[in-house]
């Protein structure tokens, strides 16, 4: 392996985890702005030029704050949850591919940090370490409601987990691969989502489970936990918590995209690579959107009502959906 | 099961609808929204036209007040420095504006209507100091080519206190 290569690989790591971070501050300034509309109000839009310094703001805000450590807390684990919480929502990104190739100093650069044939396996297992840091973040704070938090999420990530996998499995017969490349690649005429109506309204629903969006939101319930998991902590390991939730979103937001939405191919794309990663945006975009869009508009889920959910309902019917799709590839001799 | 999905996509539709709606927040230091009739905010001390204060310094406001926020002090008026018609004027007049709970009884208490709770509704101040209003801030501003206090007055036009009132009510 020549050192070229290992030079690409960081230049790539550098340029998508900036994009990630900066990506995490506008989604939140998305969100706050997008709500507000929603709500008639207006939202932050004093600081800079229609708000959009605001996140910097609140940046240096949180920097700024006192890191409280309580005293019966488990003070390693309090301090590693955090980070838990938002390694896995970087890494989870490697392998979406944000376009096709480009031609750069006599050498094809493809437009993913990796193209692992086993993609969608890769996907499930990392995006599944992160409840580990909210169960730790819940357990080490030493508090009720923070562990009451913790709880709900492991029970939480447990159910939907299931439907999660099995949403992936449609377009993974369709497009007979477990790469993602190569699934964006299967979209080039029809988005899956076509193909995959119910399998896509899964995975969306699993996706807002997983990354604890309202009206699945119960880990951090603020009526009836006072935050949840993350009571105890303030300054920037809570601002960590926020980033690995946000940056969760955008990186589920991308695979949906990527497994439904026909990832970065959109009109031009062959001839202009780098239209790419602006279609896959736009798209993440949409599908930020939406998410904020029900959090806008549905109350929170009750408990046993959230996992009767996951378990009866959606369970059943990714099952149903992978029989469906597998039938009709198998009668079509796809 | 298809009911509740009905329901839920009619609420999407109703916040989606909401989206286009506009918005309805005043965009508050620059643009100001005027406050109701009867709003009651920072206290005025009023003049007559010709300049002279209403107050007559009688203390009734202080003695009205239920929180104590109101302190007076009268000094006399004499015809070369006139400030209010009758013998007394205020000479010191301080209201504690942390203290004020915007009652609005020393407006009720006033015979001369001189104190009246305005529309300013800015009172922000960083020092428990500078939440004590004094005469000078209280006082309303004289009308442009007006006369301000004190004035040289001929002898015996301002003698009474309380001035004759066309309509008592």
């Amino acid at each position: 392996m020549d050192w070229a290569v290992i030079l690409e690989w960081v230049i790539k790591s550098v340029i998508l985890l900036a994009v990630l971070v900066t990506g995490f501050a506008y989604t939140t300034f998305y969100e706050r702005r997008l709500l507000a509309r929603i709500q008639v109000r207006v939202g932050p839009n004093r600081a800079g030029p229609f708000g959009f310094l605001q996140p910097a703001a609140d940046g240096i805000k949180l920097i700024f704050k006192e890191e409280l450590i309580p005293a019966a807390a488990y003070k390693t684990i309090f301090i590693l949850a955090p980070i838990l919480t938002v390694l896995p929502a970087l890494v989870i990104t490697a392998v979406v591919p944000w376009g096709g190739s480009i031609e750069l100093f006599g050498r094809a650069i493809p437009m993913s940090i990796s193209d692992i044939n086993v993609g969608i396996l890769y996907i499930l297992s990392v995006a599944s370490i992160s409840v580990y840091g909210i169960v730790l973040a819940g357990w080490s704070s030493n508090n009720k409601y923070a562990m009451l938090g913790g709880l709900r999420s492991s029970a939480q990530m447990l159910s939907y987990e299931l439907a999660l996998g099995l949403a992936f499995v449609g377009p993974m017969l369709i497009a007979g691969s477990m790469s993602l490349t190569e699934i964006v690649d299967a979209q080039r005429g029809i988005w899956f989502i076509v193909y995959q109506p119910l399998g896509a309204f899964i995975f969306y629903v699993s996706m807002l489970a997983e990354v604890n969006r309202a009206p699945f939101d119960m880990p951090e319930a603020e009526q009836e936990l006072t935050a949840g998991y993350h009571t105890e902590y303030s300054g920037m390991k809570f601002a960590l918590f926020f980033m690995g939730e946000y940056i969760k979103m955008i990186a589920v937001s991308a695979i949906f995209a990527s497994l439904f939405l026909g990832g970065y191919r959109g009109p031009f794309v062959e001839q202009f690579p780098l239209l790419g990663p602006l279609y896959l945006l736009i798209k993440i975009a949409a599908s930020l959107g939406i998410m904020i869009w029900i959090r806008a508009t549905l109350p929170r889920l009750r408990y046993d009502r959230l996992m009767a959910f996951g378990w009866k309902v959606l369970l059943p019917l990714s099952l149903l959906n992978i029989f469906l799709t597998a039938v009709v590839i198998v009668l079509l001799d796809l | 099961m298809f009911r509740n999905v009905a329901e839920v996509l009619k609420g999407m539709w109703i916040t989606f609808k909401s989206m286009f709606e506009g918005t309805v927040t005043t965009q508050y230091p620059e643009v100001k929204r005027p406050v109701r009739h009867r709003f009651k905010g920072r206290h005025v001390l009023k003049r007559y036209d010709n300049g002279l204060e209403k107050c007559i310094g009688c203390s009734l406001c202080a003695a009205a007040c239920p929180a104590d926020a109101i302190f007076v002090e009268a000094s006399e008026n004499t015809d070369e420095t006139r400030y209010s018609p009758g013998e007394r004027y205020a000479s010191t007049y301080e209201i504690n504006m942390l203290r004020c709970i915007y009652c609005g009884y020393c407006e009720d208490a006033c015979p001369t209507e001189a104190i009246v709770l305005g529309d300013n509704y800015e009172l922000s101040f960083v020092d428990r100091s500078q939440s004590i209003y004094t005469r000078e801030m209280l006082l309303e501003p004289v009308a442009p080519g007006g006369k301000t206090t004190p004035q040289q007055v001929q002898p015996g036009l301002f003698n009474r206190s309380i001035p004759v009132m066309e309509n008592p009510d």
